[in-house]
């Protein structure tokens, strides 16, 4: 590897002068890429043989330590001597004072130095307090997603020091990612989102054990993936993963901690919670009591597509390492009794409402789940044997298939219909000698679109009424794009969007609507869209998506 | 909030998305007949309500985003003064003048 990145820059040394391929341009980034997450990692061990070797013992460290607890820089020292209410004092001198077995053990006090130094503002809260630091430090999460919500929810459960975390993703870094998924680094894209997680999250705690969990959960995999946490959070972006992470965790009695996002909007729910077996309706409701049918495909909305918010996504995935906390230190709040759970709620967030969020009662578990009830019939056979397809379940959408080849036409056509002479009149194309409708949102049409082009969104079209034939030809006054489309009564009219797909619906509509003049004039649309055009004809055109 | 006996007075929230469906507004309040029909004895109920709702304020012609078979498609939960319309009795809770009727799309993002 090194040999060959050295011959690689004597290359770029010796072409410096003359213009640089394409090839050792990427060669280049890439090598800088992995440079920069090289020395990340390596500055990470170089800080953990530090961290080790003053860890190291010295002789006689047991009167050293003993020192230590007196000495004023310990947090934990402070505050107990100046104010800390008596009964915590007393349950924090009682943990420590445990008899510690026979022989001396190496460390008298349960958590490290460090430990007591980096956990010393949380360990001082009632609610977490000793017993609660050494319940997460036993404790092992499983996060199933490391985007949006997955990134800050592992931050901050890595930051509180929880045992083990492990990571289940199957995707790369990418640079649309980098704007709300806060693990990542411009330096990463590319590499595994697990491995890139891993980097940041090893240099913020090293006392963590960290499992990474490459590729997607499917049936097959999510019970021996799952068995071996205390807890899930689902930090997935599909209802087919949410199924499949809600059946795995009441199979196997694990509370899951279920969040999701969307442009302003998020949602959190903590399920299965208590985790009792299936049939016991003091369990909490798993997801499938709360959506016993899955979405029509058609209405399942992707950030990709609607729109994400970074601080949005960010906030649900706080709040679910919030919750896990609560579920895996609320012992520490009750003694000798059953832990309390909170009853089901759903939060809702809505970054622009007032108030930013609501609290909503949930139902029970459902006595009929096919989950969770004493009917269950997702059993773990069903989910080992693969018979349980949760994609077929949650359907998929039909390619949009609306149009007949002649009502399409291809974005390098298009592109020479705007600029070629036309081989018989000889003429030079002009400007205005056809329209183009971009339907797109207006946001996205002011970001970047193709010269010339007018703007009717999608939603303006599809909500328009189609008159009905024995009604008066009147069209409503709010529409002046259908007015100003039967103007110019000649023009062939090309539709464009994003992918080609809502560019179909728009053309069936205007036809309904009459623009073609019974077939007199051409409205179709460009295949492909605005991501053919950028691929095939203009290789500048921004690429947000 | 004045509201004669034959009509309640509501206030209808949508949220996760379906707001899009409704002229993009979050909050609406609404008013409708105490009966449906309006000329019977039967009380409306929240099945009522969505058809009202369909007929009167979507202007979206993409109903099956938000109806389906009758009553308000999977993966939108119904919560009738903040609490999951299941406590209540589902689409036939009788909607009580003041009511707070709250449509939450579930969403999928993360
Ligand atoms: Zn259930």
């Amino acid at each position: 590897m090194i040999a060959i990145s050295h011959t690689l820059i004597r290359q770029s040394v010796s072409t410096a002068f003359s213009k640089p391929s394409m090839s050792l341009d990427q060669t280049v980034e890439s090598l800088k890429r992995q440079i920069a997450s090289h020395e990340s990692l390596l500055e990470d061990l170089r800080r953990q043989l530090a961290e080790a070797q003053f860890n190291q013992p010295p002789p006689g460290a047991q009167e050293s330590q003993e020192q230590t607890f007196q000495a004023s820089d310990d947090p934990l020292a402070h505050d107990l001597s100046h104010g800390i209410a008596e009964d915590y004092m007393n349950e924090v001198f009682a943990a420590l004072s445990r008899p510690q077995g026979d022989h001396s053990p190496p460390n008298r006090w349960p958590l490290s130095q460090d430990e007591y130094k980096r956990y010393g503002r949380q360990l001082i809260m009632p609610e977490i307090g000793l017993q609660g630091q050494l319940r997460l430090k036993n404790a092992s999460v499983l996060i199933i997603g490391a985007g949006g919500l997955g990134c800050p929810a592992a931050a901050y459960l890595v930051g509180a020091g929880v045992g083990t975390l492990g990571l289940v993703d199957e995707d790369v870094v990418e640079h649309s990612n980098l704007h709300r998924q806060i693990l990542h680094s411009t330096a990463r894209v590319g590499m595994s989102k697990v491995d890139s997680a891993l980097v940041s999250l090893q240099s913020l705690n090293p006392n963590v054990n960290l499992v990474p969990h490459h590729g997607r959960l499917t049936p097959e995999t999510a019970i021996s993936t799952v068995q071996p946490y205390d807890i899930v959070l689902d930090c997935t972006d599909t209802p087919a993963s949410r199924y499949l992470i809600s059946d795995t965790c009441v199979l196997l009695g694990k509370p899951l901690v279920s969040a999701s996002a969307l442009r302003i909007d998020g949602q959190l729910m903590v399920l299965n919670n208590p985790p009792r077996s299936a049939g016991d309706p003091t369990g909490g409701p798993c997801y499938r009591c709360i959506f016993p049918k899955p979405p029509p495909p058609e209405s399942v909305v992707t950030c990709g597509d609607g729109g994400i918010l970074g601080p949005v996504v960010g906030t649900m995935g706080v709040l679910q390492a919030l919750e896990a906390i609560k579920v895996l230190t609320r012992a520490s709040t009750s003694e000798n009794e059953q832990p309390v759970t909170e009853p089901p709620t759903l939060l809702i967030f809505s970054a622009y409402a007032n108030p930013m969020f609501r609290s909503i009662r949930l139902r029970a578990r459902k006595p009929k789940c096919a989950a969770c009830s004493a009917h269950a019939t997702v059993t773990p056979e069903a989910l080992n044997s693969g018979s349980l397809d949760y994609v077929q379940f949650c359907g998929m959408i039909d390619p949009v298939n609306l149009l007949s080849p002649d009502e399409r036409i291809s974005a390098e056509n298009y592109a020479k219909l705007r600029s070629e002479v036309n081989p018989y009149t000889g003429m030079e194309p002009a400007k205005d000698s056809h329209v183009l409708v971009d339907v797109r949102e207006k946001v996205q049409f002011e970001l970047c679109s193709i010269d010339g082009s007018v703007n009717i969104p999608f939603a303006d079209v599809s909500g328009f009424p189609i008159p009905q034939p024995t009604a008066s030809a009147a069209i409503p006054d709010d529409s002046h794009w259908v007015h100003e489309l039967k103007n110019i009564p000649d023009k062939p009219i090309f539709v464009v969007c994003r992918r080609g797909n809502d560019s179909q619906v728009v053309v069936r509509k205007l036809k309904q609507l009459g623009l073609d003049n019974d077939g007199q004039r051409w409205i179709g649309d460009i295949k492909g869209g605005l991501i053919a055009w950028r691929e095939k004809i203009d290789s500048d055109f921004p690429e947000y998506y | 909030m004045s509201s004669s006996p034959e009509n309640l007075t509501v206030k209808v929230e949508f949220s996760g998305g379906l707001e899009l469906l409704f002229s993009n507004k979050r909050t609406h309040t609404i008013t409708l007949p105490a009966h449906t029909p309006s000329t019977s004895t039967t009380p409306t109920t929240i099945r009522d309500l969505v058809i009202y709702l369909c007929d009167e304020l979507m202007r979206d012609p993409r109903r099956d985003l938000f109806v389906l078979d009758g009553t308000v498609r999977p993966g939108i939960l119904v919560l009738i003064n903040d609490a999951d319309w299941e406590l209540e009795g589902e689409d036939a809770y009788e909607v009580k003048n003041g009511d707070s009727i709250l449509f939450v799309s579930t969403l999928h993002g993360g």
